[in-house]
């Protein structure tokens, strides 16, 4: 292989896998900002929360890969029923302030907590045995746990884009979506309907944050330190959509992995200039809701 | 005004010399909380361990330890932390310094104050040169790095490329091995930076790049700690061994209180180094012993953990010699004709000259055996200079 392809194919693999994990992170927090008008600034805690409870599950109690990633799931899920319950709810339809000031407040306390409970440290990350080294395809290896996860990105991408296309369920978000009045008067329980997508969208961030645990850390200050990633991702990619968080993502990590690999000088540069320049063409992103 | 501010800490210091002329207050400005609390705590042990075991040799003087906490590389706080210490705390000299910036940051309050500053881990190579009141008892990436350059050369290595943290000691390690792999025939292909603390980046894309880059040996630095292990992974996961990559490097990419992260990942790993707690010293056996003894065993103690327990050793002797009674200059006097034969990292010195550490710095590389990682010295390349150079006392 001639040495830009070989560049081309590091940049294009490298950045597939982080866009994944951007993907898996950010998905549920482009629905429920579709969906609720509230902007989570806190969406990461649960990414924070899963991968937090995946590498305990792992590390101290010898629980095998796959059902510790469950198990975070779980756990985020757990944390975020009663937060929609208790802080969100009150949030529906306010103020846009308010809501930036409450889900920060969130983010700081959760970095508190989990600097109290883990320590500052980032945590240990071990891949299984059966995803550690690397693959080998069309004669070029690629690390193994890596090619997981993109597997994994679209595998759930799939689920979802059919979910919400065929199923009730699915039906019920995107009339919500699009006009929650109006999807109200017909019968569907928003209410309801808010606190599953909720807990949907924060499992989906638990997912991404254990599988993604190597490529973007487990720390107590990662809620915080992804943020803007996340929110570039949404906005990109427009609210309330799966597609679009997907293709964001996408081009995200792979303009971001690009940039690194062929002008490390410029850190995050482009991508904070691809961004301006997407919103400025397309002020609701690549996908949004007109 | 201006002239009135900056004498009144020296003043001040004068002063409270004086009047507690038994007592001894030491700062000490090092990393206790953030992501890279982890140096600090290695540091802490060899320090608070060399004070709790010797407090009682100095014959009645008490040492008062000041501690404070710069949160990481961050010179602003390291340099705030250093004027209170002096202006408020009225402490007669100040040690710690994990980090490089934090340590050149205080540079100004050294001179100003007049107050011996004591590094037991910051590296970078010109920070002693910045205050006539500071030295170190660490080492620099120099030091270790240049050598590495010219072992690697003479092991028949033709293309390196070298990948290091973006900060002052990563830079300067990287340049100290490009140059002597150079001089000595080699050719540097190429060269990365990973971003600096406090990001933990994701290692695996740069080192894609490296890999794609074919050479025969990759020279890497990372600050110790956690990073060196995610490294080790990568470069394990990327499989260097099968694309026929040789990484080496100095002793940051094996600390010992890692080693049970690291496990097989690291095995074969050469680095340059001036500390391993594996190593058969009789210096360093003690230490160890008295370490263990301590701590427990489920942290080894590394390079800082060495550095910090020679760092108190030095104040100490100082202490001892000039029975707690000592200006800033009289402290450094004492301090740049220090020797010590028998040290965890073996016979070291300061040089008078320019008052950089002068020590031994070994090859090692790591084995395993029974299960666990040791680091064994191979070969001994004698005494360096703060340049890498073999060190010709004068």
């Amino acid at each position: 292989m001639s040495d830009s392809l070989v560049a081309a194919v590091s940049i294009l693999f490298f950045g597939v896998a982080y866009g994944m994990v951007l993907y898996l992170v950010s998905v549920g927090l482009s629905v429920t900002m579709g969906l609720m008008g509230v902007v989570n600034l806190a969406h990461g805690v649960f990414a924070t929360a899963g991968g937090y409870v995946a590498t305990a599950l792992m590390m101290s109690f010898g629980v095998p890969f796959l059902p510790a990633v469950v198990g975070g799931m779980i756990g985020a899920v757990i944390l975020s029923i009663p937060l929609e319950w208790l802080l969100y709810r009150r949030l529906y339809g306010g103020d846009e302030l308010d809501q930036v000031l409450l889900t920060i407040g969130l983010v700081f306390m959760s970095v508190a907590v989990c600097k109290f409970f883990w320590g500052p440290l980032a945590q240990p990350f071990q891949p299984p045995q059966w995803l550690s080294g690397s693959i080998t395809v069309a004669g070029r290896q690629f690390p193994a746990f890596r090619s997981f996860v993109i597997l994994a990105g679209a595998v759930v991408f799939a689920v979802l884009w059919l979910g919400l296309e065929r199923t009730r369920f699915g039906a019920q978000i995107r009339a919500a979506v699009d006009n929650r009045r109006m999807a109200q008067s017909v019968g569907i329980n928003t209410s309801q309907l808010f606190t599953w997508t909720f807990a949907l969208g924060s499992a989906l961030a638990a997912l991404g944050g254990s599988l993604g645990a190597e490529i973007l850390a487990i720390e107590p200050a990662y809620a915080l330190e992804h943020l803007v990633y996340f929110l570039i991702v949404v906005s990109v990619g427009g609210l309330g959509s799966i597609r679009g968080p997907f293709f964001a993502a996408l081009l995200l990590g792979v303009a971001d992995t690009g940039f690194k690999y062929l002008l490390p000088d410029f850190g995050a540069f482009f991508i904070y200039a691809i961004t301006l320049v997407v919103l400025l063409v397309r002020p609701r992103g690549l996908f949004g809701l007109a | 005004m201006h002239k009135l501010l900056v004498s009144a800490p020296a003043l001040l210091i004068a002063f409270g010399t004086a009047a507690s002329a038994q007592t001894v207050k030491i700062g000490v400005i090092n990393t206790l909380s953030g992501p890279d609390v982890q140096q600090g705590e290695m540091l802490e042990r060899g320090l608070e361990l060399y004070d709790k075991l010797h407090a009682k040799d100095l014959g009645g003087v008490k040492v008062e330890l000041v501690k404070r906490d710069d949160t990481g590389l961050n010179p602003d706080t390291a340099k705030r932390l250093a004027q209170e210490l002096v202006t408020r705390d009225h402490v007669n000299l100040i040690t710690g310094f994990v980090w490089s910036p934090n340590f050149m940051a205080v540079a100004p309050v050294a001179t100003q104050g007049k107050v011996p500053m004591v590094s037991l881990n910051a590296a970078a190579l010109p920070a002693v040169g910045m205050s006539p009141f500071m030295v170190r008892t660490s080492f620099t990436l120099t030091q270790q790095a240049y050598p590495l350059g010219k072992w690697a050369a003479k092991q028949g290595y033709k293309k390196a490329y070298t990948a290091a943290t973006d900060y002052a000691p990563g830079n300067e390690g990287a340049a100290a091995f490009t140059k002597s792999f150079t001089e000595a025939g080699g050719q540097v292909i190429g060269s990365v930076k990973f971003p600096a603390p406090p990001q933990t980046p994701d290692f695996a894309p740069f080192l894609q790049k490296v890999k794609d880059a074919k050479p025969d040996v990759l020279y890497v630095f990372v600050p110790a700690g956690a990073q060196a292990t995610s490294v080790l992974r990568a470069v394990h996961d990327l499989d260097f061994k099968g694309a026929g990559i040789t990484v080496i490097s100095t002793e940051d990419l094996d600390p010992d209180e890692e080693f049970p992260n690291i496990g097989s990942l690291g095995v074969g790993l050469v680095t340059s180094g001036v500390y391993d707690s594996d190593a058969t010293r009789p210096g360093n056996k003690e230490f160890v012993a008295d370490y263990y003894k301590q701590y427990g065993t489920k942290l080894a103690p590394d390079f800082e953990t060495a550095d910090a327990w020679s760092g108190m050793k030095m104040i100490f002797d100082m202490i001892k010699a000039t029975k707690g009674k000592f200006t800033g200059e009289q402290a450094m006097d004492f301090f740049s004709h220090y020797k010590d034969s028998n040290g965890p990292k073996g016979e070291w010195l300061i040089d008078p000259s320019t008052r950089q550490i002068v020590q031994n710095v070994y090859m090692r590389r790591l084995e395993m055996r029974n299960g666990k990682l040791f680091d064994t010295e191979f070969d001994n390349l004698g005494l360096m200079d703060a340049m890498g150079q073999p060190y010709a006392a004068k």
